[in-house]
């Protein structure tokens, strides 16, 4: 397969025009505001805890490009009931995946394998990682804006 | 006149590369232009055989650089038919220049009672200087808003112009847009209002000659990169006798007379203004540039690159979804648009896949994306090396994208 057809998969595609949880959240336990200032691509991004402190629902809403919106599109379907140190752990295995830091994607990244070939479009990872670093800064509480601009390398 | 295209390619060493197994199509101008075999030549030239630091040398190679640098200066002071070459400024690029005159500006004393008059089209290098010489000295920044197609309205400019003006900073041709501005009425109208008018040139020159001696403007200000020169230099030009007001930005060698431990007296321009050892191979590969270009039909290039423009405007808006953001009655080859359901920065890198490189973003004019309500465009800008052949191949790339992205076909490349 083609690097781009690596890239724009079917899976991505079909995140890209139907994105799942996506919208605005009634409620919020948290929210942040993701912003990719090289391209424009803004997301809000919205979590509920359970009492134990999973996470017990995410949505995200907002503009982008097809990588960035089914990256979020996916993660909000993948970190759904999982506690904090575990989407933490699923964030480390995702960002090396895209930054090449490893071969193989970890089984742990499971459906987000799809955003593999990411790794071929240098100019793509802050795509792919913007949901991510929002959710990082819904999770953490630091409700400011995330910019991929403040995250040297990505 | 018409251009053989063919030709002109040959001289562009990059044009006959692959990308991703594709010929190269370039259509990312605007960004940053390619460089002619002369410039390659005359850099290689430089540090090979005749490199030395500039001025006040006595050995051969220096007095050869110095030389070289010089005639640089005079052949750029022809390209722009500057009436000194006095007046030609090399400094670092566009940013450069206008920071250059904002600086200056602010220390020769600007109040809370004046304005700078900027339009709503400019890139934000002819922003954010204004903006932080009116903080530092509390005068207001003024802008002039657009209209649907992307050209200056002119009554509102009209009317934000007035006695409190102290500068216009306007550009020659908008680097998102593609609108050229009737920049010679504007300066007309500045100057009667007793305003200096600071032209950001760098979208302009590779496209068609200019005049400053017919323009009149106070300052215009370019970079050599856009002009298919190297990167790293630039051209602040002055009219002299604005430029003696203007105080150095940086103080150094090169730009003094007399120098004690108390105190020093500045050098005659344009060395007053070009403090420290200069980009010397830049100057000198700039220089080469503009004697490449002048050996060229410049209304020819021109005629050509229009009916690239028109030829793609043609061809681009009749594709399903797609609009062209900047339809001005007067436009340079550089057409912006977006597409219905796709991304500007999906749509190139699709395109780059094809071997076609274009531009994907906010192209340093948020305020632009702001006026339309856009995140983004793609932008395709033609040189006069494209040739129709390429605008076809765009137009095939961008139905590509649209089947790939909709998720009707599998990329094939």
């Amino acid at each position: 397969m083609s690097a781009l057809s690596q890239l724009y998969q079917d899976v991505v595609i079909d995140h890209n025009r139907s994105p799942r949880n996506f919208g605005r959240m009634q409620e919020p336990d948290r929210t942040a505001e993701g912003y990719n200032p090289l391209c424009g691509d803004q997301l809000i991004l919205y979590l509920r805890f359970d009492p134990e402190g999973y996470v017990s629902e995410v949505m995200f809403d907002g503009s982008g490009c097809a990588i960035s919106v089914a990256s979020a599109s996916l993660m909000t379907e993948y970190v759904k009931g999982k506690s904090v140190a575990e989407v933490e752990h699923l964030f480390k295995c995702f960002h090396g995946m895209v930054t090449n830091a490893v071969d193989e994607p970890p089984a742990t990244v499971g459906k987000l394998a799809v955003l593999a070939g990411v790794r071929e479009f240098p100019s793509r990872v802050k795509c792919a990682t913007l949901g991510w670093h929002t959710l990082r800064a819904a999770l953490y509480g630091d409700t400011g804006h995330v910019s991929t601009e403040d995250k040297g390398g990505e | 006149m018409t251009i053989d295209v063919e030709r002109l390619r040959e001289d562009f060493p990059i044009l006959k590369r692959e990308v991703h197994g594709k010929p190269l199509v370039y259509l990312d101008n605007a960004a940053s232009a390619q460089k002619p075999r002369a410039v390659l030549d005359a850099l290689d030239h430089c540090y090979r055989t005749e490199y030395a630091n500039v001025h006040r040398g006595v050995h051969t190679l220096s007095e050869r650089a110095t030389a070289r640098y010089e005639q640089a200066r005079r052949s750029v002071q022809r390209f722009i038919n500057a009436a000194s070459q006095q007046e030609v400024i090399f400094v670092r690029g566009t940013t450069e220049a206008i920071n250059l005159v904002a600086r200056s500006l602010g220390d020769t004393g600007l109040s809370e009672w004046d304005e700078i008059l900027i339009t709503g089209m400019e890139h934000h290098s002819n922003i954010v200087p204004w903006q932080m010489l009116c903080e530092r000295t509390g005068a207001a920044l003024r802008h002039a808003p657009i209209n649907d197609r992307g050209e200056l309205i002119m009554e509102d400019f009209y009317q934000l112009l007035g006695p409190r003006t102290r500068l216009v900073a306007l550009t020659h041709v908008s680097n998102a847009l593609g609108t050229v501005n009737p920049v010679r009425e504007l300066v007309a109208a500045a100057h009667a209002q007793g305003a200096l008018v600071l032209i950001d040139g760098a979208q302009a020159v590779p496209h068609f000659r200019v005049d400053m001696q017919a323009l009149g403007c106070d300052f215009y200000a370019f970079s050599g990169h856009k002009l298919y020169g190297p990167t790293g230099i630039g051209v602040l030009y002055g009219r002299l006798e604005q430029l003696q007001r203007l105080r150095p930005m940086q103080g150094g060698g090169d730009m003094i007379s007399q120098v004690t431990l108390e105190r020093s007296e500045y050098a005659e321009l344009p060395h007053r203004l070009e403090a420290g050892t200069p980009h010397i191979a830049g100057v000198i590969g700039l220089g080469a540039a503009v004697e490449y270009l002048e050996t060229l039909d410049a209304a020819a290039l021109q005629d050509h690159e229009q009916a690239l423009l028109e030829d793609a405007t043609t061809r681009l808006q009749v594709i399903p979804g797609l609009r062209i953001i900047g339809t001005a009655q007067h436009k340079c080859s550089v057409i912006s648009f977006v597409v219905e359901g796709m991304h500007a920065h999906d749509i190139g890198t699709i395109l780059d896949s094809g071997g076609v490189a274009v531009r994907a973003g906010h192209h340093c004019s948020m305020p632009v994306m702001q006026r339309f309500g856009i995140p983004a465009t793609t932008r395709a800008a033609f040189a006069f090396y494209n040739t129709h052949a390429e605008v076809e191949q765009l137009v095939q790339a961008i139905g590509q994208a649209q089947q790939l992205l909709s998720g009707k076909q599998q990329a094939v490349s």
